[in-house]
């Protein structure tokens, strides 16, 4: 009786809340602003699309496509014109201009520290030709333009005058173009939004969205399950079989832009941590040597790792950004495993009985991340290359990697270009350049950062994703880092509701359909 | 009286600056906030700024003291991650969690002191020996576990309770409640349920030992021979013999369940000051946390003065001046 009675009282409120037009979402982190040029942060970048928009949008696959801004060229290679969509509303009725993309992206150098200015730094000219075209110049020529201001969403220039940070999370400020009017956010609970009716593109099936903020992995779950959320992002891996067996509910899978890669240290001539197996220092740094550094990445069983590990949630790699991004090389594969091959190497290079090494990785970051150091730890040791895992919050971690004090160290890192990864990942470290900022294994190669500069001052696109592509090639074929796998990421939600999963990982409850 | 209360404040005072400095060293010696906040597209120029920015740059006793010059006048710096005054980011989400707090504390005491009572009058019947093993299970249980689990039985199972998150709120005074409505109370049952768990089972097990005890006093004993009732032999005689000890302990619970409702906090998404600790914990914002934990030690200093006053209304043996 008891049992019989569960289901059917789970099934009874299942069906009252699929009525009405509200979308209820689990996000997976806390929200911490509402102002749209402060922190970088996915959760708030996810609210921003929201309630305003950018002159760019990616699309699905992470691909440049027109958004505020209807078409724009490079007149000159220093001078980009954009021709802004006609039309378009504020939530507060007023008229879309070239006047607020020109406050938006001075604004983005008033927020107390705001870091939005990367995005908009090399930008030294603006001018207004008339209220929807407008021509920007920079120093020298920079291909990103367009690309960078996808990340600066276009606040009202008459509302957000002299708006400090409190007054976007009261709402005040909240006026922007995009899908949804602000409603409500309540800090570390949830953030209400209701349809936007003017909306130019196309139009969302909800009238009222609520972003509920539930953090703990089997609590959102719980909520999905219980009926109160709709859908929810970020599904642990371990879920996704019980998951799949559930017919009440639908999944959505996606490559994400987020690869996750070893660096080496190759500039010490001791890395931290890298030892011959007795403990003693060794008499050079085996990272310098290229087959060594092919060794290790032959040892690594990318597939095993996906399928097990990561229940199929994640695409082995061999480039530093996935599939569909620009600049990704289709032509490079992930490095076959062969642990005979690599001891192979090893012996080559003058290693036949391995090394150890500190293997450093994160515990609360990337997707079971410290199950993956400790995985590749074993697969290592198969090939007499002694591992120990270091795993560390990511809050400890990062620092530690900045400072250099890691020899081999678990990164992960998202770009909607492959030419933007390599230049903070292994273009060599030169802080004039702004190359490097994030290049922990010090990996440099002349030939790769040429074609970088070249890359970046190409506004031609077909040519850009070229030169990218060469640059990938080149610095993937030197093993510079150890690619191991693309992220999958996971949406769930009721049935009948489907998703379009995307690339940059984002939640769109505009891209939500009722079917 | 007056004395002993300048003395406690006095005390207060050093307990804040040596608590903060730990905080501030403890802080600076995991990492830099920026490197988790910084936009990774940034070049090395741009960390650099946002680090000096921030004043993280500076040699760490000056931006101690330059923390404590601030924080005389009331200012305890804003937020790295949030981008407020971390002071009013505190207080706005502090009524969430001594409502949860409070309800957790009042289902603690409401049900532990008459099952401690029953379970130490008869402590040989069924109903004793029940209590006293179901209090085993509330100390041993992991809270992250149990609150899981009331998840997947009250919300999952049978759709009777919300799974998470604070229910609609209206303003009481000022503050903003969510008791007032029935939606806010299921939304409140859970979490103060799980919250409370812990605390239930120590408020049974030490009113039982304390009724035990009291039992066998000689002025029970006299109480009996008077031929007074039992109810007043239990209701006065025992009962206010057995609070004092109590009363310390459900004090110092209510501290340290306002302070560290963490885990029922995250599992609930209970927007409370915990799981902003822990938010702030894991980005290194050092205002929060260190802001944090300063009105976390003020209310400790007024919840054992409140204590000790309730103390010496039960026992008229203490005297307060002697306390110390």
């Amino acid at each position: 009786m008891c049992l019989l009675r569960i289901p059917l009282a789970a099934a009874v409120l299942w069906t009252c809340v699929a009525q009405g037009a509200e979308l209820r979402i689990g996000l997976a982190a806390d929200v911490t602003s509402m102002d749209p040029h402060f922190l970088n942060l996915q959760p708030n970048v996810n609210i921003s699309w929201h309630v305003f928009d950018a002159l760019t949008h990616v699309n699905e696959d992470a691909r440049l496509v027109p958004g505020l801004a209807d078409s724009w060229r490079a007149i000159d290679p220093t001078t980009w014109e954009f021709r802004l969509r006609r039309g378009v509303k504020f939530h507060d009725g007023t008229d879309f201009t070239a006047e607020d993309v020109v406050f938006s992206i001075e604004r983005t150098f008033l927020v107390p520290n705001g870091q939005f200015r990367t995005f908009t730094q090399r930008i030294v000219g603006k001018r207004i030709v008339d209220a929807h075209t407008l021509r920007l110049t920079t120093a020298t020529p920079y291909a990103m333009v367009p690309y960078d201001l996808n990340s600066v969403h276009i606040v009202s220039k008459k509302a957000a005058t002299g708006a400090r940070p409190e007054d976007f999370d009261s709402g005040k400020a909240m006026i922007g173009s995009g899908p949804f009017r602000f409603i409500r956010f309540a800090r570390g609970d949830r953030v209400e939004l209701a349809r936007n009716d003017g909306y130019w593109g196309s139009r969302s099936a909800w009238d009222k969205v609520t972003f509920r903020i539930a953090p703990t992995d089997p609590a959102r779950l719980a909520g999905l399950l219980s009926g109160e959320l709709d859908a929810i992002e970020q599904v642990p891996t371990a879920d996704l079989p019980r998951i799949r067996r559930d017919s009440r509910l639908q999944i959505a899978q996606k490559v994400s832009w987020r690869t996750i890669f070893f660096h080496l240290d190759q500039r010490s001539a001791t890395p931290p941590g890298l030892t011959d197996k007795s403990g003693r220092p060794l008499a050079r740094n085996p990272f310098r040597d290229v087959r060594v550094r092919q060794a290790l990445s032959k040892a690594i069983n990318r597939q095993a790792i996906a399928e097990r590990l990561m229940d199929g949630a994640a695409l082995p790699a061999s480039n530093l950004v996935s599939p569909p991004v620009f600049g990704h090389a289709s032509d490079l594969k992930p490095e076959a495993y062969d642990p005979d091959g690599a001891r192979r190497l090893l012996a080559e290079a003058g290693y036949p009985d391995g090394f150890a090494l500190v293997l450093a990785s994160p515990n609360n970051r990337y997707v079971n991340d410290e199950q993956i150091a400790q995985a590749v730890a074993q697969m290592l040791a198969r090939i007499g290359v002694r591992a120990r895992v270091e795993a560390l919050p990511i809050s400890a971690y990062l620092t530690k990697g900045r400072n250099a004090e890691f020899g081999f160290a678990m990164l992960g890192w998202g770009s909607f270009s492959g030419d933007l990864a390599l230049r903070s990942l292994v273009a060599a470290v030169n802080s004039d350049k702004g190359f490097g900022a994030f290049n922990w294994s010090h990996y440099s190669n002349p030939r790769v950062d040429e074609l970088l500069e070249r890359a970046f001052a190409s506004v031609d696109e077909k040519q850009r994703e070229a030169l990218a592509r060469d640059a990938m090639r080149l610095a993937m074929r030197d093993h510079a880092v150890i690619p191991l796998h693309h992220q999958i990421t996971t949406w769930v939600m009721r049935k009948p509701l489907a998703y379009a999963p995307r690339t940059d990982e984002f939640t769109f409850a505009h891209h939500f359909r009722p079917q | 009286m007056l004395s002993h209360i300048a003395r406690r404040v006095l005390q207060s005072f050093a307990v804040l600056g040596v608590m903060s400095l730990l905080v501030f060293t403890g802080v600076y010696a995991i990492g830099n906030p920026i490197d988790i906040l910084v936009n990774p597209h940034s070049d090395q120029k741009e960390i650099a700024r946002a680090i000096a920015a921030l004043g993280l740059d500076r040699p760490l006793l000056e931006q101690y003291f330059s923390f404590i010059k601030h924080a005389a006048t009331g200012d305890l710096g804003r937020s790295f991650a949030f981008n407020v005054p971390a002071i009013g980011l505190i207080l706005e989400r502090m009524p969430a969690t001594i409502e949860l707090a409070t309800a957790a504390m009042l289902i603690a005491v409401l049900l532990g002191i008459p099952l401690g009572l029953w379970a130490g009058l008869k402590p040989d019947s069924a109903a004793g020996k029940t209590i006293m093993a179901g209090s085993i299970l509330g100390f041993s249980l992991p809270t992250f576990w149990v609150g899981l689990i009331l998840i997947m039985v009250f919300s999952v199972w049978l759709g009777a309770l919300p799974t998470s998150g604070r229910g609609p709120t209206t303003n009481l005074l000022g503050i903003p409640v969510s008791f007032l409505s029935l939606e806010g109370l299921r939304h409140l049952i859970l979490p103060a349920v799980n919250l409370a768990l812990f605390n239930l089972a120590l408020i049974i097990r030490l009113a039982r030992t304390a009724t035990r005890e009291a039992l066998q006093q000689d002025y029970i004993r006299f109480a009996r021979a008077k031929g007074l009732t039992e109810n007043r032999i239990v209701g006065v005689h025992v009962l206010k013999n057995a609070l004092p000890p109590i009363v310390t302990v459900v004090g110092v619970e209510f501290g340290s369940v306002i302070a560290f409702a963490v885990v029922t906090e995250s599992i609930f998404a209970w927007p409370g000051m915990g799981k902003l600790l822990i938010d702030s914990i894991n980005v290194l914002d050092r205002p929060v946390i260190v802001g944090y934990l300063c009105i976390v030690v003020t209310w400790f200093v007024a919840i054992n003065l409140l204590v000790d006053l309730a103390y010496s209304w039960l026992d008229p043996r203490v005297r307060l001046g002697e306390v110390t």
